[in-house]
């Protein structure tokens, strides 16, 4: 249903760590982390400002009633129009239907993890109508049939020359001798290509990083400047956005703005912040002649309320990514959904289910430097523990794990028996590895001794050395 | 129930030793190093019969049974004035994860909050709590401390071991690269999840042996025989211990993952 390749992590993650060159390409993904560091080290009351930030999200979800309503009137008052999408199915017709009665023949696009979410794209492109990428990331991934592999660098996992092959490839029109050894090159290649494709767009599509219910207006954020020509050119923008982008005034979103760059690249503002409220009005020099928004719902409502709710807190920096040892150790495509990292762990089961999704909140080391790092605080280890317990309820848990689980916590809730049966199983395998001093293999040891030694016990147990110390009886 | 309320400023403090599973059944040394360290500083050393914190079923979703071992841990060390463990991950979990077990039984919520306050990791409690400064021991060697990732961000522990390693003689301490990257161990999640541990860790190997240490120290035994059972495989001859052992100057045992001959196969 959700095409999601999820259930078969765990070969995903085989075939990642396998994958030479994408593991070139992780090397270089830690420059996030040292960015957001630096970026929150020159601003004193960075901490202070998460704070805040989550503040401002936790009262908009505690009233997201009143503000969707307010919203919805100020879109409506500055000439826009908002639809309301249940789901995936429902956004796509909504944006598809625009588009046909446009008479639309190209979209092109600005980046979108809602478009992403709804397979907006092959939706469109099912229907006749061109879908161009305009983000330089999303268009070579496009060029690739490739999803995203990091929410804000989607094609980090990525070398240059990947990229030159890409081009040589797609753009078969240029001269083949063409230099392209240089980034500058590969951008200039890239942005005349879309400069004609930007100017015969008939309708643009961006998502959004903020809707402002105080004014009606979204709110992109960029660095290259393509979300303004998509947005701007054609004569209709069509804004795909989930609900939980609302916030109450300009002001709240100027504290948002101020701790999404740091914690995403490192920058203290991206280069381009935008601005959208409606459509052109009379006197205006430029603008669409149409200003849609459509707000997906896709399973967030359900989250209102529930232990997840701090999920959607989240404003899609992905600094949680950027630290995480399991993303750099296998990059994003593994998670085999749309959105990877921590905050893809816990959102994959709230969107498609904790049957398909349940291995990401599972594969996790709790090592917590997600929550450290995300700006909105959301508590992100615990949330995957909350999808653990779902699991655990409804028996999705594998057998073999359940019954270790049960056989261990039989010993351990019984400390008589426990300190007896252990004592007699670290004499055993003191017996049996002492000599070496660790085991190679071990029977139902596998998942550890495939890739590890494993150390043998010292012998009898502290607790009976204690007893026996202390003269008490066993 | 009198003596719950001890005084905690009493000259002899009446200390229970959450020795932890791992210590327990894999390292008991490490029990005894963690018992000289506190008896020096003066503590009255306790053990009562224990079992596990609960981490596995806490983390395996299995919220019964971690209520189950908490509700018997707790009573385990009622008398006692601290509890204190040589691991940040089993001290994060009685201290901080505890309370959160009983958010519906109010009565023994206030129980595992007081009982929550009392529990300290043992760098830490001898650091914060007791004011010890140094300890009188001796290791000849180049050491490099792996901060688990518990003790750095579930109890703030981080300059207290490194404090008292700087006053053992014959010690050089060296830091590791990302110092602050968890070695992939996770509990249950080294064997759930194997492959994508030993990716984790080969990097926390490659770290260690980049730095120029013999000696790789830290203050969790998961993450130790997660991080010498992969160096080990590697073949890189690097003594790994728990910073206990080397903080009471008991190194008399083979490091972890050798043997008593010292052969090195």
């Amino acid at each position: 249903m959700s095409g999601a390749t999820t259930p078969r992590f765990k070969d995903n993650v085989h075939e990642a760590l396998r994958d030479e060159r994408l593991q070139r390409a992780l090397r270089h993904s830690d420059n996030f982390a040292s960015g957001r560091a630096a970026a929150a080290e020159r601003l004193p009351e960075f901490e202070a400002l998460r704070d805040s930030a989550r503040a401002i999200k936790d009262h908009t979800l505690a009233h997201l009633d009143l503000y969707l309503e307010a919203y919805e009137r100020k879109v409506a008052e500055s000439g826009g129009h908002l639809h309301y999408a249940r789901d995936a199915a429902e956004a796509n017709a909504i944006v598809l239907d625009l588009c046909k009665r446009r008479g639309a023949r190209t979209v092109t696009k600005g980046k979108s993890m809602i478009s992403e979410e709804i397979g907006l794209n092959a939706a469109l492109e099912a229907a006749g109508i061109e879908a161009i990428e305009t983000d330089l990331g999303e268009y070579i991934i496009q060029l690739r049939g490739e999803a995203p592999s990091h929410i804000i660098a989607p094609a980090i996992h990525l070398c240059k020359a990947d990229v030159e092959a890409d081009f040589r490839r797609a753009h078969r029109d240029l001269p083949a001798a063409r230099d392209l050894s240089q980034p500058e090159q590969l951008l200039a290649e890239a942005r005349a290509i879309l400069r004609d494709k930007f100017l015969s767009a008939d309708v643009g599509v961006t998502g959004a990083n903020f809707l402002v219910a105080e004014t009606g207006t979204s709110i992109i954020v960029t660095n290259e400047g393509n979300g303004d020509l998509t947005q701007i050119l054609p004569k209709a923008h069509v804004v795909v956005a989930s609900l939980e982008k609302i916030v109450p005034t300009l002001a709240d979103a100027a504290q948002l703005l101020r701790v999404l760059a740091r914690s995403a690249t490192g920058q203290d503002m991206t280069v381009y912040t935008t601005l959208s409220t409606g459509p052109r009005r009379p006197g205006d020099q430029d603008g669409p002649e149409e200003y849609h928004v459509v707000l997906l719902d896709n399973g967030r409502s359900a989250m209102l309320g529930s232990e997840f709710e701090d999920m959607l807190r989240c404003i899609r920096c992905g600094a949680c990514m950027n630290h995480c040892p399991v993303y750099h150790a296998i990059g994003g495509h593994a998670y085999g959904w749309v959105y990877p990292g921590p905050m893809g762990a816990v959102l994959t089961p709230s969107l498609i289910g904790v049957a398909e999704g349940g291995q990401l909140p599972n594969a996790s080391t709790f090592c917590g430097r997600c929550e450290e790092v995300c700006p909105m605080r959301i508590p992100l280890p615990a949330m995957m523990r909350h999808w653990r317990e779902r699991e655990f309820e409804r028996r999705l848990s594998p057998v073999a794990a359940r019954s270790a689980l049960g056989l261990w916590a039989f010993f351990a809730k019984r400390p008589a028996l426990y300190r007896f049966a252990t004592d007699l199983m670290t004499r055993a395998l003191r017996l049996a590895g002492g000599a070496r001093g660790r085991f190679s293999w071990l029977p139902f040891a596998g998942g550890w001794t495939r890739y590890r030694d494993l150390a043998a016990p010292q012998g009898a147990t502290f607790q009976s050395r204690w007893r026996a110390r202390s003269g008490a009886v066993r | 129930m009198a003596d719950a309320a001890a005084t905690p400023t009493r000259p002899s403090p009446r200390v229970g030793l959450f020795v932890t599973c791992l210590v327990d059944l894999m390292r008991p040394s490490v029990g005894f190093a963690a018992v000289k360290l506190l008896e020096e500083a003066g503590c009255k050393v306790v053990v009562p019969s224990q079992t596990c914190c609960g981490q596995p079923a806490f983390n395996s979703g299995d919220r019964a049974t971690a209520r189950a071992i908490a509700r018997q841990t707790i009573e385990a060390f009622a008398t006692c004035d601290y509890v204190v463990a040589p691991s940040g991950s089993c001290a994060g979990m009685l201290a901080r994860h505890y309370p959160g077990l009983f958010v519906d039984e109010p009565d023994m919520a206030v129980k595992a909050n007081a009982f929550a306050a009392k529990c300290w990791e043992l760098a830490s409690f001898l650091v914060d709590r007791l004011g010890v400064a140094k300890v009188s021991a001796r290791y000849e060697g180049v050491v490099a401390y792996h901060d688990s990732c518990s003790n750095l961000r579930e109890m703030g522990v981080a300059g207290q071991p490194r404090k008292l390693l700087a006053s053992v003689d014959g010690l050089r301490l060296v830091e590791l690269n990302e110092a602050n990257v968890c070695c992939g161990f996770g509990g249950t999640f080294a064997v759930k999840y194997g492959e994508l541990s030993d990716a984790i860790v080969a990097k926390k190997s490659a770290a260690v042996a980049a730095s120029g240490a013999d000696t790789l120290l830290a203050g969790d035994l998961g993450c130790l025989l997660n991080i010498a059972g992969k160096m080990q495989r590697e073949g890189r001859a690097v003594k790994v211990r728990h910073v206990a052992e080397v903080l009471a100057g008991m190194t008399d045992d083979p490091p972890i993952g050798e043997s008593a001959a010292g052969a090195r196969p």
